[in-house]
């Protein structure tokens, strides 16, 4: 019988250079494992494999030198141990994720939680070509956002207590955009300059800034054989149900425009920027 | 150059980050409880960073205070829940 190595690389069952091996890319979301599925990784790692593990570029575990025979023995294994195998291929790939908020002092948003939403809601989805999510929690960037098909980065929308206040200008020198003054006994907040990083908020000695977590959206990133920086198309995103709009509009203008074998920054470049604004537009109901 | 009023001061100007936090916690270390601290600072990064870290330890920032000769002097009480 022929072997349907597309339905195995579809299933995470990736052809190795040496005949009959498959290197078998496993389900992370996040980044994020439990130690007994590290365990269950190990095990197999070490019965099916040759006893060592790849961990990807994404955030990615791969078991490689597993045998073609062993393949539905290794399914099995894997699935009572608790870990699920991952995707390649055309498809909606492994979300990333920093820490987050949830264990990061810098973090604006619960990225693991998020990202876990989001693989729940995408993960393995039929596309014209691979799809990438990244999330990171802030600023600082540690998870690459921009180099995604959709980056998400948590920011902060400010307001100033005044009550609160102390007038010690710590929040001032901590910015690192010039966006706040002290005036009149006042901390003047210059919008435009204002990257959403929170810093005041993290750190205001009297908490005197209210930082409201909200999303930053990117689009059309690539690292791979074209380098191309995502793009913000809508502004600041206050919520997670708009987020999602948005990231569902993104998902389906590519579905809709895309060619197959073109990533979705080529298929916004043939359709033209405008078109995947106003589609994210009407989908999230956000206006610039 | 100890500010008036509180209890000990450190001058971390003479280092650069990561080292004027680790100065500044080995200052924190010899505090008592509830004892202040005067942390004398170079404007730019370590103004920018050293007050949020020493808030994140849990204590408690009671000034800012511009020098006006390119240093900054914080004023912190230490943590009641800290040896």
């Amino acid at each position: 019988m022929a072997v349907d190595y597309a339905s195995l690389k579809k299933g995470g069952f990736m052809r190795q250079k040496q005949r009959d091996n498959f290197s078998v890319r496993l389900k992370v979301v996040g980044g994020s494992m439990t130690a007994e599925q590290l365990r269950t990784i190990a095990e197999i790692a070490q019965k099916y494999g040759d006893g060592h593990v790849h961990l990807t570029s994404r955030q990615g575990v791969e078991i490689p030198f597993i045998k073609l025979e062993d393949i539905e023995a290794v399914k099995a294994e894997l699935s009572a141990g608790g870990v699920s195998v991952g995707v390649c291929g055309p498809r909606v790939r492994t979300v990333t994720a920093c820490q987050g908020s949830a264990v990061c002092p810098s973090g604006c948003i619960d990225t693991y939680a998020l990202a876990l939403d989001i693989s729940e809601r995408y993960f393995g989805r039929e596309l014209p070509h691979k799809f990438k999510f990244g999330v990171t929690g802030c600023m600082n960037n540690c998870l690459k956002a921009e180099e995604n098909d959709v980056g998400i980065k948590g920011g902060c929308l400010i307001e100033w207590k005044r009550d609160d206040c102390a007038l010690c200008g710590v929040c001032v020198k901590a910015c690192r955009e010039k966006a706040l003054s002290v005036e009149d006994g006042e901390i003047k907040l210059d919008e435009g300059r204002c990257n959403y990083c929170g810093r005041c908020v993290k750190s205001c000695p009297a908490d005197a800034w209210h930082g409201e977590p909200a999303y930053i959206l990117s689009f059309g990133g690539l690292f791979g054989n074209k380098i191309a920086t995502g793009k913000a198309v809508i502004p600041i995103v206050l919520d997670r149900e708009t987020m999602f709009r948005a990231a569902d509009a993104a998902v389906d203008f590519f579905s809709r425009h895309g060619i197959p074998g073109e990533r979705f920054r080529s298929s916004i470049e043939r359709t033209g920027w405008d078109a995947l604004k106003a589609a994210i537009e009407e989908e999230a109901r956000v206006h610039a | 150059m100890r500010d008036l009023g509180a209890d000990a001061s450190v001058d971390i100007t003479d280092v650069v980050c990561p080292v004027t936090f680790v100065k500044t916690k080995i200052a924190l270390e010899e505090l008592d409880p509830g004892q202040t601290i005067s942390i004398r600072m170079n404007d730019g990064e370590p103004v920018r960073n050293v007050p949020r870290s020493v808030k994140e330890e849990g204590h408690r920032i009671l000034k800012l205070t511009d020098n006006r000769d390119g240093t900054y002097s914080l004023i912190v009480r230490k943590s009641a829940d800290q040896a």
